[in-house]
């Protein structure tokens, strides 16, 4: 089971936290310092891997990935493995590449309910359900549309009518994919 | 989608956020914090915000609740808004209560309501955000309230929901196993869904489930197989591939899944050879998911029943790993190494450079998985490398977490391994100095014991001298200024003990040392209450061997202060000390017996030795005592008290031996340890790690389990002491072996491996330094048998745990043969030589002995009798050896059949004929577990395991033709149908039948499973089949741009309200100026007007 999944950037600023064992504000705080600690001192080239039992208790791995100004954490036990869940986070950073076109720390700063919402297709309760990256991108699309963009909006406006407003809708659906 | 794709945010949140992107220290962004949440307390209790700035203050707040700041005043605002009907707004409430709120906050009452009206919804957005919902909010108590509709979503059209319901039955499932066992059938079914992602979402909880209970899976062994298989042979659709791998998360899972299944069950095991064999060749090892699934394939082979191909193949990925650059396939290595060692430990041979240098790397965390390995590997010949390197990492690092774990390690294996006594109190003292108060207070009371009792009786000398150099080495130690307290409770009481016991040190020296103790530690009254009675000790010895005591002028200062001491137990102790130096010396000699902390302590109860003392009283005309049972009217309460009384005399005054351990001593502190303390008074050493081992393995005799993890003391410290003393101990029963002759053979054979190794190594590998070669030679160069524990059971009566050399004339015999064929058989040379635990006690893997006895290369194992008292062991294909080398082996072996004079001799030369000579000096246990081996490699070598052969008749012509049809919901749908579909036919089992029906119900292209093959065709002929889907999809999305036109009203009803409120507003300004009573009156119609309005335009 995934414990916890954060993104931090290279000074150790929190920018996602979710933790899939509840934990009091002060908890998650302490666990975000004590994790970046241990990731600002890792040399480069190294493993990926942490031992993170001091900090998280028995039975708990983590796994970081670095890129560019962020971190990207997961904290899991002995019932995930430590490679896949490299991989997870190449899931979900692809995921995060392809919803933004060259992700970038602001993206996430800027789009913080859409970025719990990506995890939240992939890591559901703690355990991973989904690892395709275009699958999760439909569902996160299936949900944005829920909040059409203003241009699509003032169109629908001019065609009230419902076979041509469903021929362009779907047209734009069609340029959305 | 843009990178603000619709969840459009406010600039005062960018600002928020830029500027605390922006703060140079943690005190400007909490300013900033602060100075918004106050923004957010005021802004959101105003009423009538607008659900668009509402959900943007939900989302800030969650942001700075994320940031550590208490938030809690917007939680209910948050929970109002999961009340909302927009699917936006709903969906922000539900994130922010998800993330604020635990299952069991008092608002969780609210929101179980809305959850169960959101399961309900037709839009299966909004049910997948509720049952996202449920799985962090509902508790054990509202389990019940959702779970009819939990199971319901089960079936549900769509995929996703599926999945997320199978999810939150599963957390259900964590939280409370009671309240969906009922259930769990619901998992089965689901394993057989006709959508790939929602099988996979399955695996999940069935993993815990197969976790909690593996027996009452076992029938779905076949299933996972055929599913595992399909997936490695590419008939997942396209979409589920990653990095050209095949689902390969779901292999993973699957892998993990049968690795339980399989452990120590032959027959599950031999099902999945064939196809956990084939992902080991199919797997790309040039990618990262590739090796996460090729280390899953070895984690499954270590852990379900041995073969020797998986083994092998196992072994060579393993390679491939250490040999990699990668710090993280490395780190896998090494992991999956300490894996495969326990099963075949000869592996580690090969990889001993590998070993060595992750264990100078740079990166702690290989470091530390490196030191588990030698950890696991750790035996009596290279233990004193492995607990100096220990100690030297130890030293290194502040993390006082690891440091604990690794000073356990240390002291555990030390008090395992110690090759002598010297050696282990050096090595305790350097884990104490370092990491003194992280170590377990029983640690130290374990090494006093150890100090106080030597090897036993019957050797004195050497215990003195264990002694003085103790004595002299903690009093050197003093020299340091600052000493853990727990290593100087040690320090004091063995230099109470011992500090003057052999003269060296005149007892004023060792007094003024334990004063400077107790002053320099003046805030730690455990050490002076230490050093007091270490004091009254030696005052006592002095006073006892008649020599004048004269009281150091500091330590009387100590002593004044301590009888005036807060503490009563000081105060009690100095007066203790007072009262002692007042007596006369036979007085002394009685109550503090010098050398005497070992014995009991005989507590008289009945108080016999005052007898005479009371017939005198009651003589003198005192009153007889009536026991306070008789006295009237107090039957409970004094009941009570007698039984404190006892309690106290336990605790009173104890002038010796207040550490003597009642238990021995764990070295672990997990509470899993703590109840096979119990154990404690049984005799026979058996070694606790030798159930590590036996764990795969089904037939382990319960005793060795049950010792599992605990330190054997008794054991312990005997099996320092000499190392020849090791006839009539034996307790065993299996046989009567015994070892004639012990450690000068093995240091023999030992040297004589760990040359020819080196030889060995240097010939293959040049470049190597020659430390790191001392270095593999020290750690690997000894025996290299699994045996952890029962390498130092030289003592542990076990039988034959020195068979190989028991022989003086043999272990030369050995060394020659090695050198005449050093390269022919090298696995053969270095296995020579060694103790076989193999054979010792209760196999441990007997599946090991058997190959070790069909196959030329492998281990000596069994043993022969050769007379009562000690038998000659000698393994049958050393004889085979023998016999074929020319010279002087006719004298070694007329010599050795003397001894089997009851043992046929034609038995010792052929493979399969050995194991008789094996079977017939074994306990029949292990004799039957040996006639099932045989058994397996039979099966093993044959590849046609029934499955995939019957699967594929099944599947036949369908099979093929599924994988071309586009949509995968149809090719899953037979995938998983043709899977269980071979089932039934394989193992006969009944259960499968509803699972066939309810998939009938599910495939809605027909209703009997043998129309699907021709309605495969019709669809692969019907060139409008991919058309027809598109236009489903299209039917799909008209919907969806429907939904979201009413989404759309819905926000310009919105927004009209919001203009609304302006207009109010402004009314409101106008009547201000006027009459101000009259506001809500007019405000009124205003509203509805524009309601009015903003429905004609609908």
């Amino acid at each position: 089971m995934i414990k916890a999944v954060m993104v931090m950037n290279t000074q150790g600023k929190s920018r996602l936290a979710k933790f899939y064992e509840y934990l009091s504000v002060e908890k998650q705080q302490e666990l975000i310092r004590g994790v970046f600690s241990v990731l600002c001192s890792r040399a480069e080239n190294v493993s990926n891997f942490i031992d993170a039992e001091s900090i998280f208790g028995l039975d708990s791995r983590l796994v970081y990935k670095h890129f560019a100004t962020l971190y990207f954490v997961f904290v899991f036990d002995s019932s995930e493995n430590e490679l896949a869940v490299l991989d997870l986070i190449q899931v979900f950073v692809e995921t995060l590449d392809k919803c933004f076109q060259n992700v970038c720390e602001l993206d996430i700063v800027f789009n913080y309910s859409k970025i719990h919402t990506i995890l939240d297709e992939m890591v559901f309760g703690g355990q991973v359900v989904e690892t395709s990256s275009s699958e999760i991108m439909k569902a996160v699309e299936e949900i944005s549309k829920c909040f059409l963009s203003p241009f699509l909006l003032s169109c629908v406006k001019m065609h009230v009518d419902d076979v041509r407003f469903s021929t362009f809708a779907l047209f734009l659906i069609r340029i959305n994919r | 989608m843009g990178s603000q794709g619709g969840f459009y945010q406010s600039k005062e949140f960018l600002d928020l956020v830029k500027s605390i992107g922006e703060a140079r220290s943690k005190a400007e962004e909490d300013r900033i914090v602060l100075s918004e949440i106050e923004t957010l307390k005021r802004r959101i209790s105003e009423p009538d915000t607008p659900k668009r700035k509402m959900k943007e203050y939900i989302i800030r707040l969650v942001y700075v609740e994320m940031l550590g700041h208490d938030a809690s005043f917007g939680y209910i605002h948050a929970v109002k808004m999961t009340h909302d009907d927009s699917l936006l707004v709903k969906r922000t409430g539900y994130l922010a209560v998800t993330l604020f709120l635990n299952e069991d906050h008092d608002l969780i009452i609210l929101i179980v309501n809305t959850i169960q009206k959101d399961l309900k919804s037709d839009n299966y957005l909004v049910v997948c955000v509720a049952l996202n919902a449920v799985c962090k909010l509902i508790n054990e108590e509202t389990i019940p309230a959702v779970l009819p509709q939990i199971v319901e979503l089960l079936a549900h059209p769509k995929e996703a929901v599926r999945k997320k319901a199978i999810m939150a039955l599963h957390r259900f499932y964590q939280k409370s196993p009671s309240s969906v066992s009922h259930l769990v059938s619901n998992f089965r079914k689901r394993l057989c869904d006709n959508d790939p992602g929602v099988m996979g979402a399955t695996l999940c909880p069935l993993f815990d489930l197969i976790t909690n209970d593996v027996n009452s899976y076992k029938d779905l062994v076949i299933s996972f197989v055929s599913i595992l298989k399909q997936v490695a042979e590419r008939r997942l659709p396209k979409a589920y591939d990653y990095h050209q791998m095949p689902a390969p998360f779901i292999q993973i899972k699957l892998l993990k899944i049968l690795a339980l299944l399989g452990s120590g069950d032959k027959q599950a095991s031999e099902i999945m050879y064939t196809v956990v064999g084939d992902i080991f060749r199919k797997c790309d090892s040039s990618s990262n998911i590739g090796n996460a699934v090729l280390y899953e394939c070895i984690c499954c082979v270590s852990s379900i029943y041995p073969n020797p191909k998986l083994l092998a193949s196992a072994a060579d990925a393993i390679s491939r790993f250490l040999k990699s650059d990668s710090h993280n396939l490395k780190y896998m290595g090494i992991d999956a190494l300490g894996r495969l060692i326990k099963i075949s430990p000869e592996i580690a041979e090969q990889h001993q450079l590998a070993v060595i240098d992750c264990l100078e790397d740079p990166d702690d965390t290989l470091k530390r998985k490196t030191f588990e390995l030698l950890y696991k590997m750790t035996k009596s010949t290279n233990v004193e490398v492995i607990v100096d390197r220990m100690i030297d990492y130890m030293i290194s690092i502040n993390d006082n977490h690891y440091k604990t774990e690794i000073a356990s390690r240390c002291v555990e294996l030390a008090e395992q391994f110690a090759p002598s006594n010297q050696w282990f109190i050096q090595t305790m003292n350097k884990v104490f100095e370092h990491a003194g108060d992280l170590v377990n207070i029983k640690v130290a009371h374990n090494l006093m014991r150890l100090i106080a009792e030597g090897f036993g009786e019957d050797d004195n000398t050497a215990d003195s001298q264990l002694r003085s150099s103790a004595v002299e080495s903690y009093l050197y130690i003093l020299g340091e200024p600052k000493l853990p307290s727990v290593f100087l409770q040690v320090i004091c009481w063995v230099l109470g003990e011992y500090g003057t016991a052999d003269g060296k040190y005149s007892a004023s020296y060792i007094t003024g040392k334990l004063c400077d103790v107790a002053e320099a530690y003046s805030n730690d009254e455990t050490v002076k209450a230490y050093a007091v009675t270490a004091l009254m000790k030696i005052y006592a010895f002095e006073i006892a061997a008649g020599r004048m005591v004269d009281m150091l002028p500091e330590c009387h200062s100590l002593m004044e202060e301590f009888l005036a001491s807060h503490s009563t137990d000081l105060q009690h102790r100095a007066y203790e000390l007072q009262a002692v130096i007042g007596l006369d010396a036979h007085a002394v000699e009685s109550i503090m017996p010098s050398d005497a902390s070992c014995e009991d302590i005989e507590v008289d109860k009945a108080l016999s030795f005052l007898n005479g003392y009371i017939q005198e009283s009651i003589e003198k005309g005192a009153q007889p005592y009536i026991p306070e049972s008789e006295r009237s009217g107090m039957l409970n309460i004094s009941n009570f008290r007698n039984q404190d009384h006892h309690e106290a005399s336990s605790h009173g005054l104890r002038f010796e031996a207040y550490e003597l351990p009642k238990q021995t001593v764990q070295a672990r502190i997990p509470p899993a340890s703590l109840a096979s303390t119990e154990l404690v008074p049984v005799p026979e050493p058996v070694y606790p790690r030798e159930s590590y081992q036996t764990t795969t393995v089904p037939s382990v005799s319960s005793d060795a389990a049950s010792t599992e993890l605990k330190l054997r003391l008794d054991g312990v410290q005997k099996k320092w002491g000499r190392q020849t003393h090791f006839p009539s101990t034996s307790t065993s029963n299996s046989t009567s072996q015994k070892t004639v002759n012990g450690i000068t053979q093995v240091d023999g054979s030992n040297t004589a491996n760990s040359r020819t190794r080196e030889t060995y190594d240097s010939g293959k590998q040049v470049e190597i330094s020659p430390e790191k070669q001392k270095l593999a030679a020290s750690l690997f160069g000894g025996p290299s048998k699994t045996e952890k524990k029962s390498a130092t059971g030289h003592k542990s009566s076990k039988p034959s745990s020195h068979m190989v050399k028991s022989h003086a004339p043999k272990s030369s015999m050995e060394v020659a043969s090695e050198k005449t064929s050093p390269v022919q058989q090298p696995p053969d040379l270095l296995d020579f030589g060694e103790p076989t635990v193999k054979s010792t006690a209760p196999s441990p893997d007997p599946f090991k002995d058997l190959e070790g006895l069909l196959e030329p290369t492998t281990q000596v194992s069994s043993a022969v009798n050769h007379s009562s008292t000690a038998a000659v062991t000698k393994p049958p294909d050393i004889m085979g050896l023998y016999t074929e080398t020319p010279a002087g082996a006719h004298h070694k072996d007329s010599d050795i059949l003397s001894g089997l004079s009851n043992s046929p001799m034609t038995n010792m030369v052929g493979g399969t004929t050995t194991m008789q000579v094996a079977q017939s000096s074994k306990s029949p246990n292990l004799k039957d577990s040996l006639e099932k081996d045989a058994l397996v490699r039979q099966m093993g070598v044959t590849p046609s395991s029934q499955n995939p052969n019957l699967f594929k008749d099944l599947l036949g012509d369908c099979g093929i033709n599924l994988i071309q049809p586009p949509r995968m919901g149809f090719n899953s749908q037979i995938l998983t149908a043709s899977s269980f579909l071979s089932n039934p036919l394989t193992n006969g089992a009944t259960d499968h039948i509803p699972v066939i029906t309810t998939l009938h119900g599910s495939i809605k292209v027909g209703t009997a499973l043998d129309t699907v093959g021709q309605l495969v065709e019709e669809q692969c002929l019907d060139p409008f089949f991919s058309d027809k889907t598109n236009v489903m999809d299209a039917v799909h999305n008209l919907s969806t741009a429907k939904k979201a036109e009413i989404q759309y009203l819905r926000n310009l009803l919105e927004r009209a309200e919001e203009q609304n409120r302006l207009i109010q507003a402004q009314v409101e300004l106008h009547k201000n100026k006027e009459v101000t009573g009259m506001k809500d009156v007019e405000a009124g119609p205003g509203e509805i007007c524009i309601t009015k309005l903003v429905l004609r335009r609908m």
